[in-house]
């Protein structure tokens, strides 16, 4: 299985570089990803998205409730989201309190709730979604019919507004940061998944390919899935499949902040599970490391864990490593023994080599954390 | 379309060869393994008075993406590295052939040399 976006065309056009990436074929760069990790840290850069799943939460009769349903599937709290547009990061959990997918949840109006959630998980979370949406009346509305673009850094907005059509340009040039706003089947959201400044704009399919060359020739200029990866992993932000997954609660994924505990008679998927797990001693965490010696951080590399003193107190393993080209160094998202001191040591290749422990942040609109 | 120089010889791991007017052997990864990896960001490169046999990997050079091993094209003993790459692995992006090579081998059966791929076979070998 192997799909295109409707912007596939312009990838090979542009000089996209085509791999797989969770069943799509999508670039990986057109180039070179770490000039187009630079683009979007100092300037604009655009990204295909289309691959990603938008799912419309709508009423199945009068007696809809998508608050209530939103509300016991996810570990975030929809009672957040009072003001129309407002989004929110949540976990979607199984019962055992493992993370089925990470997603966004629009607000638009009490009978309309926009989920985006990742293209490799997308099959399954439309059957979990399903599976409780009847007892809810609510409908899930696929929306096959649209693309999406993330338009993201400094100048992003501003390129990115001087091509949408004047309404949706109007409206969203006045939308806060985690907002999003709607004009007949557009939409453009102020997030992304840069650390950047931006927006993700969800656009008619048919409308696409002119939007991205008029996009392009407004000086936003093609990135591919490899930047994205440095640019999220800087940011701190997580990877589902990578840095949490079904076998790993948002408590040891770095993603406690978006469970919301209160009020406690909120019953949602996973919360006894995780309310177990809290009670029994949390003994993980995510952190980030920066790798001191030379040599590049990697996925499911073993990180040897030191308390102050420098004793070894446990392993722990790296969920995503990369190169940072912002901060020319290697960095990475480790799972850790929650005890971990400021230091540790990681194996590659069958050395031992020096490693800090930081807060998982490393780069912030365009500025070293 | 990647470049392949005519006088150099090829492994199907995509290391080049060049047999020098001194004896030794450059050694490098070919234009078209540095596309498929892209933007190179570290080279973990042998150490010199190091031998090795045909096969053994000697070296690791890595990209963003990923990390991907260099195998010893032909046996002998590592005589020189471009210390260069420590500093400035990209090079190897932009100089695959000239200033990006790897290091430099005391061949100790020159003949196997003639095993390799020529430009026009490794060619082949990446069309498929």
């Amino acid at each position: 299985m192997s799909n295109k976006t409707v912007l596939f065309d312009k990838h090979v056009e542009y000089g996209g570089k085509i791999v797989d990436f969770a069943g799509w074929q999508m670039p990986v760069n057109y180039g070179s990803q770490i000039d187009e990790h630079h683009q979007v840290r100092n300037d604009a850069g655009m990204f295909d998205v289309s691959h990603m799943k938008i799912i419309d939460l709508l009423p199945a009769s009068d007696d809809a409730d998508i608050k209530g349903f939103l509300q016991y599937m996810l570990a975030n709290d929809v009672a957040k989201l009072s003001e129309p547009g407002k989004a929110l990061y949540s976990c979607m959990l199984n019962e055992n309190g493992g993370v089925i997918d990470d997603l966004i949840v629009y607000y638009l109006n009490a009978d309309w709730y926009r989920l985006v959630v990742n293209a490799g998980t997308a099959e399954k979370d439309i059957e979990w979604l399903q599976q409780h949406a009847g007892r809810f009346d609510v409908t899930l509305k696929v929306r096959d019919d649209l693309a999406m673009i993330a338009v993201q850094g400094p100048d992003a907005r501003e390129k990115a507004l001087s091509v949408m059509p004047d309404d949706i340009a109007k409206a969203a040039s006045v939308i806060k940061r985690f907002y999003g706003v709607a004009r007949g089947d557009w939409f453009v959201g102020r997030t992304g998944y840069t650390g950047e400044d931006g927006f993700e704009i969800m656009l008619p399919k048919t409308e696409a390919p002119a939007f991205w060359d008029a996009l392009a020739a407004a000086g936003v200029k093609p990135c591919g899935l490899g930047a994205r990866d440095t640019l999220r992993l800087e940011a701190g932000m997580n990877l589902y499949g990578s840095d949490m997954s079904e076998e790993t609660s948002p408590l040891i994924s770095g993603l406690a902040w978006t469970v919301a505990w209160q009020p406690e008679t909120r019953d949602f998927i996973g919360r006894s599970a995780l309310e177990a797990e809290k009670a029994a001693g949390v003994d993980q965490k995510l952190v980030g490391l920066v790798l001191e010696d030379r040599g590049i951080l990697r996925g499911h590399q073993k990180v040897v864990a030191e308390d102050e003193s420098g004793n070894v107190i446990g392993e722990g393993e790296i969920t995503s490593g990369t190169f940072s080209p912002s901060l020319q160094k290697s960095i990475a998202l480790a799972r850790v023994p929650v005890t971990i001191g400021s230091h540790c040591k990681v194996e590659i290749r069958g050395k031992l080599l020096n490693a800090t422990v930081v807060r998982p942040v490393f780069v912030r609109e365009g500025k070293p954390v | 379309m990647s470049e392949i120089p005519s006088e150099l010889k090829y492994t199907d791991s995509h290391e080049w060869l060049r047999l020098d007017e001194d004896g030794l052997v450059t050694v490098g990864i070919t234009d078209h393994a540095q596309e498929l990896l892209g933007d190179l960001v570290f080279v973990e490169l042998p150490e010199a008075g190091t031998e090795y046999s045909t096969g053994d990997e000697c070296c690791v050079v890595e990209s963003v993406k990923a990390a991907s091993d260099v195998y010893m094209p032909i046996s002998g003993e590592i005589v020189e590295v471009n210390d260069m790459l420590s500093d400035e692995p990209e090079v190897i992006n932009s100089s695959p052939y000239d200033n990006g090579w790897l290091f430099r081998i005391q061949p100790s059966a020159p003949e196997e040399l003639e095993e390799l791929m020529d430009a026009e076979a490794y060619a082949a070998e990446i069309e498929e």
